[in-house]
This record gives C-alpha cells, structure tokens and sequence, in this order.
C-alpha cells in the first residue's frame, strides 16, 4: 500500500431535502488500502459511495479520485459543478457492484463483461473476450459463459457483477452491501472471491457491509457513521475489540448480538 | 332485402382491392407511429432541451383533436403552405402523428419500467449515453409494450375508413361507391365489415398470446 491518496473528501455535505446525510465530511483513503464503512442505516455509508459512482451530487465541498477533482472541474481557473463528459472520464477508473447485482438481463454473462471495455475502453472483441474468460474463471463461472444472468442464482449472479467491474481495471472499486441480498448459504462463496481479489489486487477499496467478521478481516480500516458523520475511524483490531466511542460499542453490539 | 350471392362475388375484388389500401394505410401509420413515438418519449425522458416542451405541448393539442380534423388539417391545409399531399400520403400521416401521440405514452411506461439500477450499473460502467439507450434501456422496454403497441394497430386499422373524408380509396370507400351503383348496400357494407373481423380478430388473439409471452399484463 503506498501513501498516496486515491480517494480525498474535503467538506462534503450531501442534503435530499431537508435532510442532511453528510456534513462536514472530511476523510482519505489512500491507494490501495481497504476501507469498511460501518453504521446505522440512514447513516449515510452508501450515500458516500454513490457520491464517488457520481449516482448523486454533492451539495458542498470537493471529492478527489487519483488526484483529479470528481465532483467538479476547473474552468478557466474557476472550480465548477462536473458536467457529464467530464465525469465520465474521472468515473472510468471506479468500478462499484450493488446490493442487487443490476446485471443486464438483455445480455448474456459475456455480453455483460464485454460492454464496458469494447464500449468505452475502445478493447477490440477479442481482447474483451480474453478478459471476460480469463476474470469468469477467477470468479469460477466460465462455463455459464453463453448464458442470460436470470439462469444464475443470486451468488452467481453477484460473482459476475463483481467480474463485470473488474472488467473495467478500476482503481477503485466500490462494494455497496453486496451479500444483503443473497441467500445465506451463498454469501460466504462472495466473500471468499472478494478476499482474494483484495489480496491479489492493488485495488483500493471501499465497502459498506454488515458482515463483520469480513470487514475485520478484510479491511485495512474501519470508519464508524452516525448520523452523517464519522464518529471514528481505526484498524479494525482496534475498533472491533476497543472502540473509543460508546455509540460503536452499542452497535457492535447490537450487530453481533443478532 | 335479399342476400344476392351473385353480386357478392362480383363485387368482391374490388373490395379486396380497397382492403389492400387499408393494410397498406395501417402498416406505413403504425411504422410512422412507434418511430415518431420512440422519439417522442425519449426526448421527453432526457428532457432535451427546447425539443422536450415543444414534444409536450404538441402530444397534449394532438391527442385532444378528432383524427377527422387532423386529417383535414393535413389534407386541405398543408397545401396552402406549399406542401401538398396526396390522400393516402395525407392520411398515413395523419395516422402516425395521430397514434404517435399514443406510442409515446406506451413507450413512457416500458421506459419508467426499467428499474433504476440498470441505468446505475450502465452510469458505473461509464457507458456513452446513446449505448445506455441502445443496448440496456431500449431493449428492455420496447419488448414489455409491444402488446401495447399491437393493440394501437389494431385499433388504427379500424380507423383507416375516417380517410374516405380525404378521399382514400381504401375498403369503406369502395363499399359505399359500389352501393352508389347499385343501390344495394347490404352485400358491400357486410362484406367490408367481414374483412375487417377476419384481420382484427386473429390480430387481437396474436396480441393477447404475446402478452401472455411477455408476462404484462
């Protein structure tokens, strides 16, 4: 893991309405490290990860990814709102899986995997194609290759989504809730896959989960939410088993105690 | 008044020839109106701007007038302006426009019926916005409403005779010239009705088994 930072917020608040998801957010990941964000619901973890998916916009302060503004852009020395083109061009080094997979179910596995590269990587068929085979074996499905995602189960499912960002060689990559939706038997296959593409990637990460005996495991450093804010932020060693505040001590609780 | 076979036969060419018009009226409009609808409904989702209150507004006036009048409109008006058209031109036009105003909506519908996680992984895949269209949104949506779009066919082609007010020869129109002759209108009258229930009940059966092929309802 090096020092440099991959991912710095500076100031962000995120409002819908009169309700203030994130205030006053400051934090910085840097390359390669992976990062949990842990809370409440309603705490605004995924908020922070569909800020840096540009899925929403920031109300105030500044997003950077490798050192380029996310959020906005300079013109004529002036810092101005992203427009499209812009933040498409920044957004191509961040790949994110969801909660619900959100495979294109007009498209078979390869078809999926293959899009974004020949679309907007500009890789010829072929190359795509050796990509697409050579991540469906890593995530253990190249035989359901030809297939629609609707013929896979729900872990199958998500291996694939997980397959279909890395497709992309992002630089970040952004895991929002990705076995919530899964049958319990099929979480821990996802998980594995996930633990072995963070240890064989350089890969910065950042995952919001409520499995936490994979985010102690998985993570470099755990940041705690509530109610918009970080209310701290430790290796997860320590904030598993010490935690400074009283509010992840109830949490923690609350969560393992299920 | 008495059946005559004889007569029927005769007569019945000349009303198949008209039918031929009809078709042909049906198919142009319905190919103006799912292509003109497409357009309609996707610069109104993207809210283009200009184009996406001038589409409104045009969408609101048209489905508010008689198909009659629009026919006219087109018909009798245009070619003040310099444009004139010839009758079935005329009213495979005002077809289009006419049910375009409807294919829009339909279109509306599949579109808002992908769910907002398809257009989330296309924004994470960075995918150009004419490839969200093309290769995620379009080809989840339109397969959903072509029962829909079927059903405005079939309900175009019955409209197909208002075009006798502009003087398309289509199936009526030779009915009702064939009844002028002869002062007989029961065999050309029942006879062009008959070939409308022998396309537009097998047609709506077709529908009604897509609709249980795509699952909507």
């Amino acid at each position: 893991m090096s020092s440099e930072p991959m991912i710095v917020f500076d100031g962000v608040e995120k409002r819908f309405g009169d309700n203030v998801v994130l205030s006053e957010l400051d934090f910085t990941v840097r390359a390669g490290e992976h990062v949990t964000l842990i809370g409440p619901s309603g705490s605004g973890k995924t908020t922070i990860l569909r800020l840096l998916m540009t899925l929403e916009k920031v109300n105030k302060g500044t997003i950077k990814v490798a050192g380029r503004y996310l959020s906005h852009m300079e013109r004529r020395g002036k810092l101005v709102p992203a427009d499209e083109k812009y933040s498409r061009e920044v957004r191509k080094r961040i790949g994110m899986v969801f909660q619900q997979f959100n495979l294109f179910p007009n498209m078979t596995v390869r078809g999926n995997l293959i899009e974004g590269p020949t679309r907007v990587l500009g890789l010829s068929k072929d190359e795509a194609n050796a990509r697409a085979e050579d991540l469906l074996d890593l995530v253990g499905l190249r035989e359901r290759i030809d297939e629609h995602p609707s013929r896979l189960s729900g872990g199958q499912q998500q291996r694939v989504a997980i397959a279909r960002a890395l497709a992309m060689r992002p630089d970040v990559l952004l895991l929002d809730e990705v076995t919530s939706a899964l049958d319990p038997e099929l979480v821990a296959g996802v998980l594995k896959l996930l633990r072995d593409i963070g240890e064989s990637t350089d890969i910065t990460i950042l995952c919001v989960t409520h499995e936490m005996g994979f985010a102690r495991d998985f993570s470099h450093r755990v940041m705690m939410f509530d109610g918009g804010r970080v209310i701290e932020d430790a290796p997860p060693d320590k904030l598993f088993t010490d935690p400074d505040h009283e509010r992840t001590r109830s949490f923690l609780h609350a969560v393992l105690e299920r | 008044m008495i059946w005559d076979w004889g007569y029927a036969i005769e007569i019945l060419p000349a009303l198949l020839r008209g039918l031929l018009v009809t078709l042909l009226a049906t198919l142009l409009g319905s190919l103006l109106a799912f292509t003109l609808g497409l357009v309609f409904a996707v610069v109104r989702r993207n809210r283009v701007p200009v184009l996406d209150p001038l589409v409104r507004a045009f969408v609101e006036f048209w489905r508010s007038t008689p198909l009659l009048v629009q026919a006219f409109l087109i018909f009798y008006v245009l070619p003040g302006y310099g444009i004139t058209l010839s009758p079935l031109t005329a009213g495979v036009l005002a077809l289009g426009l006419h049910y375009a105003c409807y294919t829009s909506e339909v279109y509306r519908a599949g579109i808002d019926a992908v769910p907002r996680g398809q257009w989330e992984a296309a924004t994470a895949l960075s995918l150009p916005r004419s490839r969200v269209w093309l290769g995620v949104v379009l080809p989840q949506a339109v397969p959903r409403v072509l029962p829909a779009l079927g059903n405005y066919v079939i309900s175009m082609f019955k409209e197909v005779p208002l075009l006798l007010a502009i003087g398309v020869v289509e199936v009526v129109t030779v009915a009702q010239q064939l009844t002028a002759q002869s002062f007989s209108p029961v065999e050309p009258l029942t006879l062009a009705g008959l070939l409308f229930l022998l396309i537009s009940y097998p047609a709506s059966l077709a529908v009604r088994r897509l609709e249980r092929r795509v699952g909507v309802v």
